[in-house]
């Protein structure tokens, strides 16, 4: 046994800890169905490569037996080991078999709660909760996950363990999870629902291409498994028999089919999006067709919001919209706000979910000099052109004239980069855009800027450039302001946090 | 800094070099009749080895600078490519000490000073050992006494 596992860093002492008369819980017994389901799925497929590709041979019955003895055995214990109790002071969860775990978050600290329901959960009315403090997650980490409880269950911690503003609870009124004792709480506000409109944006998100090579990706390993080599038999076969008519065919096949399949996935991923300000504080944004989300964010702790442009998806004039936040893991978009759709909308969405007059991304930004144009042209296209130099000289001749073709559109990139280039500064918002393929433009709070990482490469120093960096606990942990001129830069960054920089710059 | 710190960046790029360099020298010798480009990665490796470890710590050390305020921590690193770094002291949540194999021959220690940002630690490299714990002291207590919890 061990001390709790999960209190973010850096806190005080806790105080000598008292046993409150809180109750154990377990998870939900229908858990012991919903796991082997949910997990049997992803299984399905071995297993039924396992049981048909032989001669019914018996150690292939008993290995597929066994996985799905195995399935049930780990899901009956992971149920059974499994406990939680909410106290006073803390979330507290108990698991393992082997490997005792003991997570304890302190109440206080919570700053997002997440359910997700895949569709296993759905089908009985489970939902899984994560709790996430302001701990920067750590990558292969779960946080505090309770999966799963009923909905209603899910439902009364996300509002329990969200409302801290609240006078606490006298110790022993904590609901045993029989009578639903929330006093009614007035509605909750919509920023900002689904709207039918938004569809023609998801083609231009890619994510039908990006689908199709999952697909394909977890396709191949089958065949692996079975023996077969699709990729580099037909690898092989385009060598020996080239033909630009089959590759263009292949690939207009391939483009048609992203387009087509993404409007379907749009709606699998943002079906019933709603984002709501509820009474409690928080942001609370609902979605999913199949497997159901609910992320909500304490609104204190938001520290911006970030537009997002891909590529075609500006070209559309659209945006989708990701909040700048402690709390909330990297997997699954959970920090999403708003799913691609128009760039008003997003703008709108901004100004509503940080509660000013005009969004600060809308801002005029302040150009970067012209060695920051000189600089981005140089990163696009140099690699390019060594690439095709470099083939020139070593690689049979049809093969520089890839990359040489490339190149133009490496410039347009590269320019492209520069005019996205920008900053500003409000009263309350530091704003800054980067990027060209996923252009980004982050309003991040000034006092939500928690130090300053500013840096110089050689050829930055001879043009006079800087990269300054906001470092923040919220969302990506920095937020670069790009090949900013040296004064403007270190102007900017005194402005935007008074005091913090003026002492050091004046030795410079 | 410590100018101990030169000779302990002098090291580190010698072993850096020598890692580099030594295995290539074996195979070089080893291998009969060896191609002309093993021997000129071989001189090539072995003059911006020795160029590196000639140049790079005093040009570091000219530029590592750092200070820390009642209200802030400073640092300023790097040679070729530089970086300052700043740490509101009210925003601290950890500071450690470390020393490697290195620095425990030469007396030296790094203090870091990290945020609640994960891009955030503030390294300050070279210190004496005696500067780095009356560092750590300060800053610890400085830290202790700012209320909230620094997100």
């Amino acid at each position: 046994m061990s001390t709790p596992a999960e209190v973010p860093a850096g806190l005080p002492a806790a105080p000598e800890f008292t046993e409150p008369p809180a109750q154990w819980h377990r998870l939900h017994v229908r858990m012991l169905i919903v796991r082997p389901l949910n997990e049997g799925i992803a299984m399905l497929v071995p297993i039924l490569v396992l049981l048909f590709t032989g001669n019914g041979e018996k150690w292939r019955l008993i290995a597929s037996g066994a996985t799905v003895a195995v399935i049930l055995v780990v899901s009956y214990l992971i149920w059974r080991t499994t406990r939680y109790r909410i106290t006073d002071e803390q979330v507290e969860l108990h698991t393992g078999l082997l490997t005792r775990k003991q997570l304890a978050v302190p109440r206080d600290r919570i700053r997002t709660v997440d359910l997700t329901s895949k569709p296993g959960h759905r089908v009985f009315g489970l939902s899984a909760v994560r709790i996430g403090t302001g701990q920067q997650d750590v990558p292969g980490t779960d946080g505090l996950t309770l999966d799963a409880v009923t909905q209603e269950e899910a439902e009364r911690l996300r509002v329990l363990l969200l409302q801290k503003q609240v006078a606490p609870r006298p110790a022993g009124a904590e609901p045993t999870g029989e009578a639903p004792e929330e006093p009614a709480l007035p509605e909750s506000e919509v920023i900002s629902r689904l709207d039918l409109k938004w569809l023609k944006f998801a083609p231009l998100s890619l994510s039908g291409l990006v689908a199709i090579g999952a697909l394909f990706g977890v396709l191949s390993n089958y065949a692996d498994d079975l023996g077969l080599h699709p990729v580099q038999d037909l690898w092989e076969w385009l060598f020996e028999n080239p033909s630009f008519t089959l590759l263009g065919v292949f690939a207009v096949g391939l483009v048609v089919a992203g387009l087509v399949l993404s409007v379907p996935l749009y709606l699998v991923q943002f079906w019933n999006y709603r984002l709501t300000r509820e009474p409690d504080g928080t942001l609370r944004v609902q979605r999913g067709l199949l497997t159901t989300r609910s992320v909500s964010v304490e609104e204190q702790r938001l520290r911006g919001v970030d537009i997002q442009e891909p590529l075609l998806v500006r070209a559309g004039k659209g945006a989708k919209a990701v909040a700048v936040t402690t709390g909330l893991g990297a997997k699954g978009e959970s920090n999403l706000l708003l799913p691609p759709a128009p760039l008003s909308v997003a703008h709108q969405v901004a100004r509503d979910v940080l509660e000013v007059e005009d969004d600060p991304t809308t801002l005029e930004l302040r150009k970067h000099p012209f060695a920051a144009l000189r600089r981005s042209m140089f990163r696009h296209v140099v690699p390019w052109v060594v690439i095709a130099v470099g083939l020139a000289v070593w690689a049979p001749s049809w093969a520089w004239p890839i990359p040489a073709a490339i190149i133009p559109f490496a410039a347009l990139a590269g320019w492209d980069n520069y005019r996205s280039l920008g900053n500003a500064l409000d009263d309350r918002y530091l704003v800054t855009r980067n990027n060209s393929l996923v252009r980004s433009t982050v309003a991040l709070q000034r006092t939500g800027i928690i130090g300053w990482r500013i840096r110089r490469s050689f050829f930055q120093r001879r043009s006079g450039l800087m990269t300054i960096g906001a470092t923040t606990a919220a969302g990506a942990g920095i937020y670069h302001v790009t090949d900013v001129g040296e004064s403007d830069g270190l102007a900017l960054a005194d402005e935007a946090v008074p005091d913090l920089l003026r002492p050091f710059l004046v030795d410079e | 800094m410590s100018p101990k710190s030169v000779l302990l960046w002098t090291m580190q790029a010698a072993v850096f070099w020598l890692v580099l360099f030594v295995p290539q020298l074996i195979v070089f010798l080893l291998v009969d009749e060896p191609p002309t480009w093993e021997l000129a990665l071989l001189v090539a490796t072995l003059v911006i080895g020795l160029v590196h470890t000639a140049v790079e710590p005093s040009w570091r050390y000219r530029v590592h600078r750092w200070e820390t305020t009642p209200d802030a921590v400073y640092t300023l690193s790097g040679w070729l490519s530089q970086e300052w770094r700043v740490a509101p002291v009210s925003r601290i949540q950890t500071v450690d000490t470390k020393r490697g194999p290195f620095q425990q021959l030469l007396g030296l220690s790094t203090v870091t000073v990290t945020t609640a940002s994960a891009a955030g630690p503030v390294e300050i490299e070279g210190l004496d050992q005696e500067v780095a714990r009356r560092l750590v002291e300060e800053l610890t207590s400085t830290t202790q006494a700012t209320p909230g919890d620094a997100t």
